[in-house]
């Protein structure tokens, strides 16, 4: 090869090159099979009820305070989702069925920001993702109706994208735990881990130190190296041993429901395109599938939808390595304001026990009363309100507004809140002499929220 | 296939490990759990020194209040009134320490909100006094029982007390014996199910999930200390949730004079049972202040019960400066009220942040994911 091979032509010649479909294929399904799983499970523990239609009161995330809970159709809307993800995994009108899980599942992340978790975040971005990626090509009912989709081989960056998502995840949960906290103070590992001394075989080590700096030590290194482990063949089979004992132990030391068997699953998209079909054919044999059905070699023929899905992916991902860094432009310390906290896979990365007592206060003549949260939230929202700043604005303003509504004059809203962050005595977290209902929490501005003391 | 056959034993092997795991208990545990905070130790301490005792305590006050009533009902003098009245502040003091035990038969029969539920309804009183059947078991029916109702009886009916014994003479005496029955009734219940093998039931229940024992009273504890003793004893009379000041809000605001003795009691109980303070004759007991100490000692955290301790001591001062008569302290000067309020309230931080996340209780434990 010419030593003036460019970078140009080593880009232009990634992107041309392609890959079995199977694999994307692979991802499709069991990526359907476990969100319709996870939303099972959500239902029947009753959870639609509790985290969705018992509050009176739904926290917004900014920006979003159209959302709405659409009452007891909400059960039709995780109906909508569940089968969607099944027509998903099946690859029964693929376009559609990714669309309607896109949009269904996000509706509900964004119906209260209380219940957020990154790897319900995580389920956005990846059918986000597949909304874009011709993953119906091969292993579905799409391609076994219309021939002229079946194709064996698709681009490999479409295969890839994922990945580079996986990896993202991985690696910014893995320098988010380079901070003092995790690593010099074991926090807040030594809080979750010193009272599972019942749990068997590992119970009796649950209160020793050397354990929580291990854990802490181990967890960090492991988020940082698992992606270049899961890259290299040789190292590929460890690598997948260490995912499933890490995820495995997180599920049995944490209530982390349905996101361990996620992570183990996406990692096995690391392993050659071979594996998965496979993997596919196993299944398929064993459910009476004609498998020669759908051999081809054929490769997806570029098409408008192919160029215009490149750019978008592309540009998403660059986004996805710049968004969670956002926290680094500001000074104060993510962890106390909790700006930038969100949607940049901080895992585990903090214990934070508040409370907040809501005063309200006529302005002009200085009466004053209490508010018992109780009335208003449940006992989730008040333990979730307690701790992060906008939930603290919102809610009180929600009280001011609420107060007024009553004949209330001149309502000011006032709090008194105290964190306690990994294990330091508890500060005060608000400003008490700052009247929330004048805040403009649209701003982003947050002088509201007193100094942290180390 | 090699590598597919690879990664399939090992999901099979750690899906395994993963079921076993959480299948069966390691025998060996126990000899390793030696150098600990040992939650059993602490749960066994719990129920043998404080809430059995407590209780035993609460049943024979009640059984007292049931003898004073029966020969109240028969032999009706000033004497005999003033009896009645003894033992029912006796009682009266005695469930203050048993209140924040609100577990297991407690819990179930809810004891407390047929015991003290205030302020009581004296027009549904006496519409049940009238009444030829009355279902008392009905949530309706909290706030017309208990000894809130039982002090309206004793010192409401009217304030001569030879009128009073006239009025209890007739059905209204009737009511009150069926109402301090039915709280004997109720103590008897419980305490007999700590006897009958709950007592065993929670101590071995000594796990660190949101339903094992040691999670649910300090729940509960909380909940009290919040709920029952600073908000209803203080909070709500002097105006604190409602910006107006409440005197007939009070704990027994009929016979007036008991309030504050009642919050003496309820608050000591509080303490008591945060540092161990064994019912009497017993040698103290493990509890929450002992289990945040080692736990300072163990993690270098903050001692987080040296400062509850001092404020213990504040908030003691802060109700001894309180009038005997409550009612009569919101009237006449309600800012002390406030005071004493305030100083309970930053225990109420100290104990739900600080304590609850040096030991690591999720407070009102809801069933969700995290991660």
């Amino acid at each position: 090869m010419p030593m003036e091979t460019s970078k140009q032509s080593l880009i232009s010649r990634y992107f041309t090159s392609d890959r079995d479909a199977a694999s994307l294929a692979f991802f499709r399904i069991g990526f359907g099979l476990l969100m319709f799983v996870s939303l099972v499970r959500f239902w029947a523990l009753g959870w639609i009820d509790k985290l969705y239609l018992t509050p009176k009161f739904h926290f917004h995330y900014w920006g979003m305070d159209w959302v709405t809970v659409p009452g007891i159709y909400t059960y039709g809307l995780f109906a909508i989702c569940g089968i969607a993800a099944l027509m998903v995994s099946a690859g029964i009108r693929y376009r559609i069925a990714i669309i309607l899980f896109f949009l269904s599942f996000t509706y509900i992340e964004l119906m209260d920001k209380t219940t957020y978790l990154n790897h319900y975040y995580l389920i956005s971005l990846l059918s986000f993702m597949l909304i874009w990626l011709p993953a119906n090509c091969l292993y579905s009912v799409d391609a076994v109706k219309d021939k002229s989709l079946r194709s064996g081989r698709i681009p490999s960056w479409t295969i890839d994208s994922l990945k580079v998502m996986i990896a993202i995840v991985y690696i910014a949960a893995g320098l988010a735990k380079l901070n003092s906290d995790w690593l010099t103070r074991a926090m807040p590992l030594t809080l979750w881990l010193q009272g599972k001394s019942d749990l068997p075989l590992i119970g009796g080590l649950m209160h020793q130190s050397w354990v929580h700096y291990a854990f802490s030590w181990g967890g960090a290194l492991y988020d940082l190296c698992i992606i270049p482990l899961l890259l290299v063949r040789r190292t590929r089979v460890f690598a997948f041993s260490l995912v499933v004992i890490f995820h495995v132990m997180t599920r049995v030391l944490f209530p982390i429901g349905m996101f361990p068997f996620i992570m183990i699953f996406c990692s096995l998209l690391f392993f050659a395109p071979s594996i998965h079909r496979q993997i596919l054919d196993w299944l398929g044999e064993r459910m009476g599938f004609a498998m020669a059905k759908w051999q081809t070699d054929s490769i997806l023929s570029q098409s408008l939808f192919l160029s215009v899905s490149q750019v978008v992916i592309i540009a998403f991902l660059v986004v996805q390595v710049v968004f969670p860094l956002r926290s680094h432009f500001l000074t104060d310390n993510v962890y106390w304001t909790e700006r930038g906290y969100r949607y940049s896979w901080r895992v585990m990365l903090m214990e934070k026990t508040g409370y907040a007592n809501f005063k309200i206060q006529n302005t002009r003549t200085g009466k004053r009363f209490y508010v018992d949260n109780g009335d208003f939230l449940t006992g989730f929202q008040q333990k979730q309100m307690a701790t992060q700043p906008d939930f603290i604005i919102e809610y009180g303003q929600y009280l001011g507004r609420h107060f007024e509504s009553q004949g209330h004059q001149h309502v000011g809203v006032f709090v008194e809140s105290y964190v306690a962050l990994n294990g330091r005595p508890s500060q005060q977290y608000i400003d008490p002499q700052v009247d929330l209902m004048q805040i403009d929490y649209k701003s982003l501005v947050e002088s509201h929220i007193l100094q942290f003391d180390e | 296939m090699k590598i597919f056959t690879k990664i399939l034993s090992v999901v099979t092997l750690l899906g395994a490990i993963l079921i076993l795991s959480q299948g069966c208990k390691d025998p060996m545990q126990t000899d390793q759990i030696d150098d600990q905070f040992d939650r059993s130790e602490m749960l066994t301490d719990w129920a043998d020194k404080i809430i059995i005792p407590s209780y035993t305590d609460y049943v024979q006050s009640l059984e007292l209040l049931v003898e004073a009533n029966t020969i109240f009902s028969t032999t009706k003098n000033s004497s005999t009134l003033s009896t009645l009245r003894e033992y029912y502040l006796n009682a009266y003091k005695a469930w203050q320490v048993v209140s924040m035990f609100e577990i297991g038969k407690a819990e179930e029969v809810q004891i407390r909100n047929f015991t003290n539920i205030y302020p009581t309804d004296v027009d549904a009183i006496l519409e049940n006094i009238s009444s030829e059947e009355v279902n008392l078991e009905l949530p309706s029916n909290y706030d017309t029982q208990g000894f809130p109702a039982i002090d309206y009886l004793l010192f409401g009916l009217s304030s001569d007390d030879v009128d009073l014994m006239t009025q209890l003479d007739g059905e209204a005496g009737a009511y009150l014996t069926v109402l301090v029955d039915r709280l004997y009734t109720l103590s008897q219940v419980v305490l007999s199910d700590w006897n009958d093998g709950y007592r065993e039931t929670f101590i071995d229940n000594d796990g660190s999930s949101a339903t094992a024992s040691v999670d649910k009273v300090v729940n509960d504890y909380l909940f009290y200390y919040e709920k029952f003793l600073r908000a209803s004893k203080i909070g709500l009379p002097a105006g604190v949730f409602t910006g107006s000041e409440l005197p007939r809000l009070v704990e027994a605001p009929y016979s007036r004079i008991y309030s504050k003795e009642l919050l003496m009691h309820g608050f000591q109980a509080s303490r008591d049972f945060f540092n161990g303070t064994a019912s009497h004759g017993q040698s103290d007991a493990v509890s929450l202040s002992h289990y945040l100490d080692y736990i300072f000692e163990s993690n270098a955290m903050p001692n987080v019960s040296s400062s509850i301790h001092t404020q213990w001591d504040v908030i003691e001062t802060a109700i001894s400066l309180l009038q005997d008569d409550l009612y009569s302290q919101v009237e006449e000067d309600n800012s002390v009220m406030l005071a004493a309020y305030d100083e309970l309230q930053k225990n109420v931080i100290a104990l739900k942040v600080d304590m609850m996340q040096a030991l690591n209780i999720q407070v009102d434990y809801v069933d969700a994911d995290g991660d």
